[in-house]
């Protein structure tokens, strides 16, 4: 497994395994950290981290800068002032190492590309040249990306142009290849959006199970807690340009809350487990209504 | 027209030996051949990212700006192919200048077809300054095929192969890009280049193509035999193999046919074309029919 910029050689017996010899334990750590967008604070003073193989929300109301955060941890946009470490390396520097799935994609039904092929360019989209069919290499990569589809349950439909699968297909393929170069670190920016519950609930328990088997960091960010809500180890909750974090019972409670918002929040506790949050500004557990298709 | 473009040769016969010696016969009937097999080999590759990319648009009015170029370039007593690349490549860089600022697709759009929309006014407006000995507008957007020299063959050829072999050293980032710009450029895929150097590409190979082509065939023979291929397989190297094999196969037809024809080489190898996508397109729709009807998996 060769990997092209950034250099994560992890198969070749080189300096870089001395120099990372052994995979840091955090994935993410931010320390006081604040980022700025046209000139506008999205964020400051969050201070967090994300172990190897937990699972972590991101919540918080419409533009509370959740994908910005996502973006952040990619080196997309600069952290100052705070600091800010992703595997051990600043922010952008180790994006090899990380499975990104951006804010939803949809493939209309136009796109005449197979899933198979979007899943491969995870693996290769970024080498230059000419890719020569029956290197040892190409061999191996195809067994990789089989591997993944499998560990997805997206082989059966693979082969399929992507525009015209499902949203639910859609996304397990788009996790699969955000999955496929084995990821330490992986950012799902909003993957449950317009999925329909089971579908949900499905694609949180397919998160958690790679969690746990790979041994993956997850920062997930998500509009609506409660499909997750039993798969999480820990939430971060932006609003109002602050952010909490902890488990996900201790940060959804009136009180948490009330004093991130600065407002009186009331969490009400449904009799099937779900959590409900009344009185914020804008309200983020509501389904509909959001900003368009991005 | 200077001169109407007659048949050249007496008319098909029933021997189809005696009519393809015929045709090998001349030797600017081979340059003919030659060229538009180059051509057509170019112009199936560029035309497949482009469709994939979804910059048809921007494709047709780079053939477009061909036109004013060699308009140009006759008024000012230079060598028409001067005007073509200089045109062909001011233009690749303004759309990816309109590209690289974007702010919607609906507003590149309409600037792209601003855009089009003078190179077609300024095509018209060097032809009538130069009334008369210019080779004729209908050669200029149409395209004879003949009169082709064996130096203007090589040209092609050296700039058809480094078009083709750009495109294949980039052809995974370039993919990569194309469907999936975000997670690329997460990746640390140069997508921005990249569009800069698509463009590029599709322009220098657009004016390469159009001193043969004319300025309209040459869209003809990128956009129809890729979206053709398109309909017919969503694998990205089948298609692209595709795409260069159907644009081989109504170059040579609509060239041989046309030899032994009163029509314009132009006419046949576009209607070729088309038919062809017609043909394409209605057979997916009646296969997605009977799909639904009976749904067995889609297997690519």
């Amino acid at each position: 497994m060769s990997h092209a910029p950034a250099g994560s050689a992890a198969h070749e017996p080189s300096e870089e395994d001395q120099a990372t010899p052994v995979r840091a334990a955090t994935a993410v750590t931010f320390e006081r950290a604040a980022t700025r967008l046209g000139g506008r604070t999205i964020w400051r003073d969050v201070s967090f981290s994300v172990a190897r193989g937990e699972f972590v929300a991101v919540l918080g109301p419409n533009g509370a800068g959740k994908s910005t955060l996502i973006k952040a941890v990619l080196g997309l946009l600069p952290v100052a002032p705070g600091s800010a470490l992703v595997l051990g390396e600043p922010p952008g520097a180790a994006n090899a190492r990380i499975g990104y799935l951006p804010q939803r994609r949809n493939f209309d039904a136009g796109t005449r590309i197979r899933g198979i092929d979007l899943v491969r360019l995870g693996l290769d989209g970024m080498r230059w040249g000419i890719p020569l069919p029956g290197l040892p290499r190409r061999r191996r990569e195809a067994k990789q990306v089989a591997e993944v589809l499998e560990l997805v349950g997206a082989a059966a439909y693979a082969r399929q142009p992507i525009g015209e699968l499902s949203g639910g297909e859609q996304q397990r393929l788009l996790i699969a290849q955000a999955l496929v170069r084995r990821p330490e670190l992986l950012l799902l920016d909003e993957p449950l959006d317009s999925l329909d519950l089971p579908n949900q609930a499905s694609i949180a328990s397919l998160v958690r199970r790679i969690c746990q088997q790979e041994q993956v960091a997850v920062l997930l960010v998500a509009h609506d807690i409660n499909p997750i809500l039993s798969y999480l180890d820990r939430v971060i909750y932006l609003a109002g340009g602050n952010a909490i974090e902890g488990r996900p019972h201790e940060v959804i409670s009136s009180e948490t809350l009330s004093r991130l918002y600065g407002a009186p929040i009331e969490v009400l506790h449904a009799s099937d487990g779900r959590l409900v949050v009344v009185g914020q500004p804008e309200a983020p557990f509501v389904h509909g209504d959001r900003h368009g298709p991005a | 027209m200077a001169l109407p473009e007659a048949a050249i040769f007496q008319g098909l016969s029933w021997n189809l030996l005696s009519d393809l010696q015929q045709l090998f016969s001349y030797g600017f009937m081979v340059n003919a051949l030659e060229a538009g097999t180059i051509v057509a080999v170019m112009a199936g590759v560029t035309g497949w990212f482009m469709v994939l990319r979804r910059q048809a648009f921007a494709g047709h009015t780079l053939s477009v700006i061909a036109f004013p170029g060699a308009a140009a370039a006759s008024l000012a007593g230079l060598p028409l192919a001067v005007g073509y690349f200089s045109f062909c490549g001011l233009g690749a860089l303004t759309l990816a200048g309109i590209a690289g600022s974007r702010r919607s697709h609906s507003s590149e759009s309409a600037a792209i077809g601003s855009l089009q929309a003078l190179a077609l006014a300024l095509g018209f407006l060097f032809v009538s300054l130069y009334h008369g000995v210019l080779n004729s507008v209908d050669s200029l957007l149409f395209g004879t095929f003949l009169g082709i020299t064996g130096d203007q063959v090589m040209t092609l050829l050296a700039v058809a192969a480094a078009t083709v072999a750009v495109l294949a050293g980039c052809a995974r980032p370039l993919l990569f890009a194309s469907v999936d710009a975000d997670v690329a450029r997460a990746a640390g895929v140069p997508t921005q280049l990249l569009e800069f150097g698509f463009l590029l590409v599709l322009g220098l190979s657009v004016a390469a193509t159009s001193q043969i082509t004319g300025a309209l065939l040459v869209f003809a023979l990128l956009v129809t035999p890729a979206a053709t291929a398109h309909q017919l397989t969503s694998r990205p190297l089948l298609g692209v193999m595709l795409s260069i094999a159907i644009a081989l196969a109504v170059t040579w037809l609509g060239r041989a046919r046309a030899a032994f024809s009163i029509y314009p080489v132009g006419f046949y190898v576009t209607s070729l074309a088309f038919a062809l996508y017609v043909v394409v397109r209605l057979g997916r729709a009646l296969s997605s029919r009977t799909q639904t009807l009976a749904p067995p998996a889609e297997a690519a």
